[in-house]
Parts: structure tokens; sequence; C-alpha cells
């Protein structure tokens, strides 16, 4: 069983992204469940989506269960830690985006220094990457789940071909080489 | 046969799709939209009727005439839709139904995207229904072919209740074949049972009581009671629905035997629960919302642990650790440690704001600037309720309480002004009423109709004031000019929030005038905007130009940001340009490039 949650801002791409694995997987001929955000939290809120490779068992991953956390903004990964397994790996996005509490309220946005300070505390390896300047570079920002999902593959029991052949039928024709490509820039980075 | 990867809603919309449901109806609710949302692209092919309606009583009122006649049918809502809808519901037990018809009412525990916490399961035990109750997409699939059988054989309408995580859950799901042919309908008049005369509503009360207990029976040998008991086992877990799932993974972790009883389907023989009860020296029932189980449970056996004895939760929603650790502390097993948050960081908040360019931001941001603090503003259900962060909504508590909440506010005789914001979907919804109510009883308040073309916190669903249904087939628009009129207001003006001059004149002339005055503002949500190619420009600041005022920072527009002294648009930036009306040194502009 591989337990990976995703996380980020509502508006992202999280769904797109836990949908192209889990039926990646479901491609593969492995039981798989997951959860999405829908509703409010769309707007711009926390979203957390789990996938469960290999799970019969609930949508939810358990606190402290998940392999792998793909976390498309920084505050987010140490927002969603809890869900981290000590041996597990974070991949983490270190493009913010700055939540209007900041601007009218006392918190500030943490440095990134400390956030990822903060992760490594709470699982065995942390890689953050500059995705967003990624998915720029493969053409369209909004790739960015897909270059994500890319940095993600390395570590699912899943084929690199299968993810591409997944992510070719689930993203708008006109844009499946600009994804290609981003998935190919997330997995070397 | 074939195995796909679907959200429960998806699941549940394969499993009508395979029953061959023939009229599918609805008002927009999360967690329950993407069920009509899955119907409608294989609507027109397969020959079924499916609608948006205007609201949840009058979807189940359309989908009891389909079933009626023969049909079979089902509507769609949230939980909270079943109080709008409940009219109907509650009689619609007595009169039974021809064709089988599912009410499904999806609830959400811990409240993601509601008003309030509200077990339907209580609903169907009032108007004396079975009530269906997955723990998997994969197992609401498989519960739909069962509800209609259930349905047309007791001829009694099925709650079919998922909560959050089923409907918005995922999972492969094995998908099977679509029958052929079209159901054949027909009305056979029956004045005793389609009539609810007093003396014929009498009678099939009797009719209604008499079948509880076959159907109490015939749920014993379905698939979704499911009694494990365990050999040595002292504890037996009770669980329903979906945190059925959370106690079969909890288990897996724990050495000792413990039996358990799976609940997917209400009324609940008591045959299982004494079968468990004898078993074990103790009982424990895990339920999320109501103590509806657990309150049956106690009728049967003595010691029983759960929500009444302080060791199951009465709020929010579970999950595995949650679970886990219950269990274990009545088995003496110490407790799986909850991961403490990284110490010594102060996370800021992540709420759901409006989007950048959304026009209830501009609407709101003119009207407080006329009315002011001191004034009330009453609102009401959507993606402008986040309005609150803008001081621009006092009040709201469920759809179409709005234009009431003011009028009640104005008639008690508060000194200040009241203005009021509801929804286009929402007005339809449930707003017309309260608009006449306002007129006729001669309240002193401003009504804001906020136009953004769309059902739009739902995901965006079609509504009669469009001029297209479901299927994005034209039909006959609605005018909410000629529906205010109707309504007897004499004081009206349209406008567009994005011209904020013109906004606030309209909203000055509603601040001075008497009676009831309603603006319309109109100007589509940004979504929409996108989705029908209009294009705007982005728009940047000029640093030499901007003084670090933060007048436009203030604005709250997600697209603004403000670093080293000065305001800075990011990307998200919409093009909708208030910011730069707002900048009183001109140093925001269309962006250049
Ligand atoms: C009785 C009831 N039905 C459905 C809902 C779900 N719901 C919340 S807001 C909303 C509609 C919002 O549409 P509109 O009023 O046009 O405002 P918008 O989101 O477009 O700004 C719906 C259907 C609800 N809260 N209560
Ligand atoms: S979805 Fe539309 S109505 Fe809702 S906040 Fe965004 S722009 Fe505004």
């Amino acid at each position: 069983m591989f337990d990976l949650i995703i996380v980020g801002v509502g508006g992202q791409g999280a769904i797109l992204a836990s949908d192209i694995i889990g039926k990646a997987a479901v491609a593969e001929g492995l039981p798989v469940t997951g959860a999405e955000t829908h509703g409010m939290a769309q707007r711009g809120g926390a979203v957390e989506n789990h996938v469960r490779i290999g799970s019969r068992y609930g949508s939810m991953i358990p606190a402290g269960g998940a392999d792998c956390m793909m976390s498309m903004e920084p505050l987010e990964a140490l927002r969603f830690a809890k869900y981290l397994k000590p041996q597990g790996i974070a991949i983490v996005n270190t493009e913010r985006i700055v939540p209007v509490t900041v601007y009218s309220g006392k918190t500030p946005y943490p440095e990134l220094n400390e956030i990822l300070g903060a992760l490594k505390g709470v699982c065995k390896e942390v890689k953050a990457e500059d995705y967003t300047a990624l998915a720029r570079k493969a053409g369209a920002v909004q790739a960015l789940n897909v270059v994500m999902i890319g940095a993600v593959s390395k570590y699912l029991p899943l084929k690199e071909e299968t993810l591409k052949q997944v992510i070719a039928k689930s993203v708008p024709p006109k844009t499946v080489a600009v994804n290609l490509k981003a998935f190919d820039l997330g997995r070397d980075a | 046969m074939s195995k796909e990867f679907l959200l429960g809603n998806e699941a549940i919309a394969r499993g009508l799709l395979e029953s061959g449901v023939d009229v599918a109806t609805g008002y927009p609710g999360t967690p329950s939209s993407e069920i009509l949302a899955a119907l409608t692209p294989v609507a027109a092919e397969r020959g079924f009727h499916i609608e948006w309606s205007v609201n949840e009583k009058v979807a189940m009122e359309v989908a009891i005439g389909a079933s009626w006649a023969g049909a079979r049918s089902v509507v769609t809502m949230k939980h909270v839709g079943l109080n709008v809808a409940a009219d109907p519901f509650m009689t619609l037990s007595h009169t039974g139904v021809v064709g089988g018809m599912i009410v499904l009412v999806a609830d959400d525990p811990f409240c993601h995207s509601s008003q309030n916490e509200q077990d339907s399961r209580m609903y169907a035990k009032f108007a004396k229904i079975p009530c269906l109750d997955p723990c998997s997409p994969r197992e609401a699939k498989d519960m739909i072919a069962y509800a209609y059988e259930l349905s047309e054989k007791y001829q009694t309408p099925v709650m079919f209740r998922p909560t959050t995580r089923v409907s918005h859950g995922k999972s492969d799901v094995t998908v099977g074949e679509l029958p052929e042919g079209k159901r054949p309908v027909k009305f056979t008049k029956d004045v005793e049972r389609f009539v609810v005369l007093p003396k014929h509503t009498r009678a099939l009360l009797k009719k209604l009581n008499a079948k509880q207990e076959a159907i109490s029976k015939e749920l014993l040998s379905s698939p979704w009671n499911r009694l494990d008991l365990k050999p040595g086992a002292k504890l037996g877990v009770i669980a329903s629905g979906v945190s059925s799932k959370y106690v079969e993974e909890a288990l897996t972790a724990i050495d000792v035997p413990v039996s358990s009883l799976k609940i997917g389907a209400y009324p609940v023989d008591p045959l299982l629960i004494t079968r468990l009860a004898e078993s074990v020296d103790r009982v424990l029932v895990i339920e999320e919302l109501m103590p509806l189980v657990e309150e049956q449970v106690r009728m049967y056996v003595d010691d029983v642990a759960g929500k009444m004895t302080g060791e199951v939760p009465h709020e929010g929603e579970f999950d595995t650790l949650l679970v886990s650790n219950i269990i274990r502390k009545l088995l003496k097993l110490p407790a799986i440690e909850v991961r403490a948050p990284p110490a010594g960081i102060e996370l800021p908040m992540r709420p759901p704001a409006m989007c950048p360019g959304c026009p209830h931001r501009a609407t709101f941001y003119a009207l407080k600037s006329v009315f002011k603090e001191d004034a009330i503003f009453a609102s009401d259900i959507g993606c402008y309720t986040l309005g609150t962060q803008m001081g621009a909504v006092d009040t709201c508590i469920c759809m179409g309480a709005s234009i009431t909440v003011a009028s009640g506010l104005s008639f008690a005789g508060v000194p200040n002004k009241v203005a009021c914001t509801i929804g286009d979907s929402t007005f339809l919804h449930t707003g017309i009423p309260g608009l006449m109510n306002a007129v006729y009883n001669k309240a002193d308040i401003t009504v804001v109709i906020l136009d953004n073309r769309t059902t739009a916190m739902t995901g965006h669903q079609q509504h009669p004031a469009l001029g297209e249904t479901i299927t994005g087939e034209p039909t006959t628009e609605v005018s909410l000019e000629q529906m205010v009129k109707a309504c007897g207001v004499e004081h009206m003006q349209v406008v567009n929030p994005f011209d904020l001059e013109t906004t606030k004149a309209a909203f000055k002339s509603a601040y001075e005038a008497e009676g009831v005055k309603v603006i319309i503002a109109r100007q589509p949500c940004i979504i929409t905007a996108k989705r029908i190619g209009i294009k705007r420009k982005q728009y940047e600041v000029i640093p030499d130009l901007c003084e670090g005022c933060r007048r436009c920072v203030k604005f709250g527009c997600p697209a603004m940001e403000f670093k080293d002294g000065k305001a800075v648009t990011n990307d998200q930036c919409a093009g909708c340009g208030i910011c730069a009306d707002l900048c009183q040194f001109g140093a925001i502009k269309i962006r250049s490039r």
C-alpha cells in the first residue's frame, strides 16, 4: 500500500493531479481509494487530496500514514505535515501563494528556510524546487500539477509510461505536448 | 465489465444509469452536486429527463410526479435541501411511489461546505422510510440498484444518504451494462392514494405502519448490514456508513479479537443487535452526527459505549486514527500518538476568499462606501457570504433569509439603515416570497441582487434566469427585472458593479429613498466570464507612482500583494480594474507587455 497526500491551494489543480494518479493505478490493475476537496475551500482555501494506492480501506490517510506528500505550495506542506510518516518524503513547490490574511492580519508568511527546516524534522526527506518555474518553462503555469506528478512519479509504485498515457488522455487535447514536457521536467528535476 | 476510477458521486450516477433512471432532478448543494453533473452528458443519448430545479421542494415534487407515472426517478440535494423539501417528503411516505424513487440526500459532517451538521437518517426515520448509508463509492454504486428494487417492492421512497467522504471519495469501481429499451409509463388514477384528504391519509398511515416490519426483515438479509463474530471477542463494535471503513482499517492493527456489525441500511433489525450483544461483554457504537443507532441499541443492550457515555464525539467527522483510539481505549491498549505540528512556527490561516476579479467584491465595496459601517448588512448563501471578510455580511442563516431577516430588522425598528445581498440563484430558489412579503408589509430596506449569471458556489450550475437548461439547451429566460416588478417594487435599478461610480450612485439613491429598493448588480462571475470567452488584460502597479497607502490592498483581492512598502499585483489578476479606480495616484495601469 502507498499513501500519497496532495496539498495546495484551491484552484491549483490538485484534483486533476489526484485523478491522474488514481486512474493510472486503476490502469495497472491496483485497487485504489482517495478523497478530494470540493466546495467552499476550492475558492482559494487550503485543499488536501488523498490517494491510497493498493488500498481497500476508507478514503482518508490516517495522520502519520502518508508515504509521500506532494505540496504545490510551501505553507500548505507545513499545515498538512501531520499526515507524513517519519520515513516519508515531502516534495515541495517553493513558489508561494500568500494568503490574504497575511496582509490584513498579524501572522506573517514564514520564511522558506523555516518551513523546510520544520518539515525536515517531521519526515526523512524533503525535496524542494521551484516547480512553478518548470511549469512556465514547459509552456504554462497551469501545468504545475503535472510537473509535480512528474516529480513524485519516481516514488510511486506506478510505471512512468502509464502515468504519461493517462496524462495525455486527461488534459485538454491542445495542451498534451506542454503537459508531457511538464511531466519530464518535473521527473528530471 | 470494466474498472474505472470514479468519484463517489460519479459512481452513484453510474448506478442510476445502470438502473435505467427515467427522471433525475435536483438543486445543487455540496456534496451532492456532481451526481446530476455526471448524468448530464448522457441524458440525451439515453433518453431520460434531467433538470436543475428551482429549489429542492420543486425537485422533490417533480420526481414524485414522475414516479406516480411509473417512471424511475431520483431527486438529489444536500442535507439542508431536505428542510426545504420536507413538506412533500413527509407525506410521500404515506402515498408511496409507483416507479422506484430515490431521495438522495448528501450529509456533510464537519460542515466542510455547509451551514450546519444535520443527520438525514433522522428524516428517514421521521418519515418511516428505509435509508441506505453507503460506506464507499463502490458500495454506493451497488446500492443504487438495490434501492430501486426495494422502492418498487414496498412502494416506498428510499432515502440514499452518502456523506462527504463517500460523495467526494474516490475508488476503483466496477461498471456494468446499461439497460436497453424504455420503461412504459402510465398514470392510473387512484384518488384514495394520490389525494391526501384526511379520510384517505388516515388509511394510508395504517398501511405505512403495517409495512415497517416487513421492510426491517427484508433488510436483514441485505448485504449492507453485516455481522462479523470473532471467536473469543469481548468487544463488539457497531459502525454505520463510512465509519465502518475506519473500523475495518483500525482493527487490522489490533491483535485482540473484536466482533463487528457494519450498518448500511435502516431500519436495523433488532436481531442483529441482540446477536452481537449476546456474544460479547460490551458494545461500542460508532456513527457520525446523531446517535441514531446508539439509541436503538440501548433499547436492547445494557453496557453500551458511545456518544451518550462520552466515548464518541457528538460533532464533526471521524477518521481511522480517531476510531482506532476509541477502540484501543476500551481494550486498554496504548493510544496511537497524533503527530504534533512542527513547533515554533505560527501558520497564517488560509480561509477561502472571493476570487480575484469577483464582481461581488466590487459590489460590496460600493455598497459599504455608501451605507458605511453603521448600516446592517443581512446576507444569504453563496460565494458572496465570503463578504464577511469585507465587513459587508452581518447575517446569514439559510438560503433565502436575507430579504426576510432584513425585513425583520427593519420592522423591529433598528435605527440603522438595513441593506441585504442575495445571489441570483438564491433569489429564484427562495428569495421571491421574501421580496413579496417585504413589499406587502412595507419594509424599509435596500435589496441587492448579486446577479453573477450562475450558481457559482456549488460549481457554476444553470438556473432559470440564464435561458439555458442543465444540458445547455436554450430555454425561456426568466427576467429578474420583471420578477422584481411583479413583486410590487417600484424603485429598481440595474447596474454593472465594474462601473464603480454608477453603482455607488445607485446605492446612494436607494440609501436616500424609503420603502423596498432593489438594485440588480449584473456582471458574470469571473469563472463564467472566462468560460464564455470574455478576455480582460491584467493590471500592474507602477512602483514609482505607488505611495504605499494600501488603499488597493485593503480591497482584499488575492491578486494584490504588498512588498517593501509598495503594492504589487501577482499572476492571479483577472483584470476587473477596480483597484485602478481606487488608486488616488493613478499608479495602477493595464499591464504593458
Ligand atoms: C437549501 C440549500 N440548498 C442548497 C445549498 C447549497 N448552496 C449554497 S450557496 C448556493 C447557491 C449560490 O448561488 P447564488 O445565490 O447565485 O450565489 P453565487 O455563489 O453565484 O455567488 C447553493 C446552491 C444550501 N446551502 N442550502
Ligand atoms: S467563483 Fe465567481 S462568484 Fe464565486 S468568488 Fe469566484 S468570481 Fe466570485
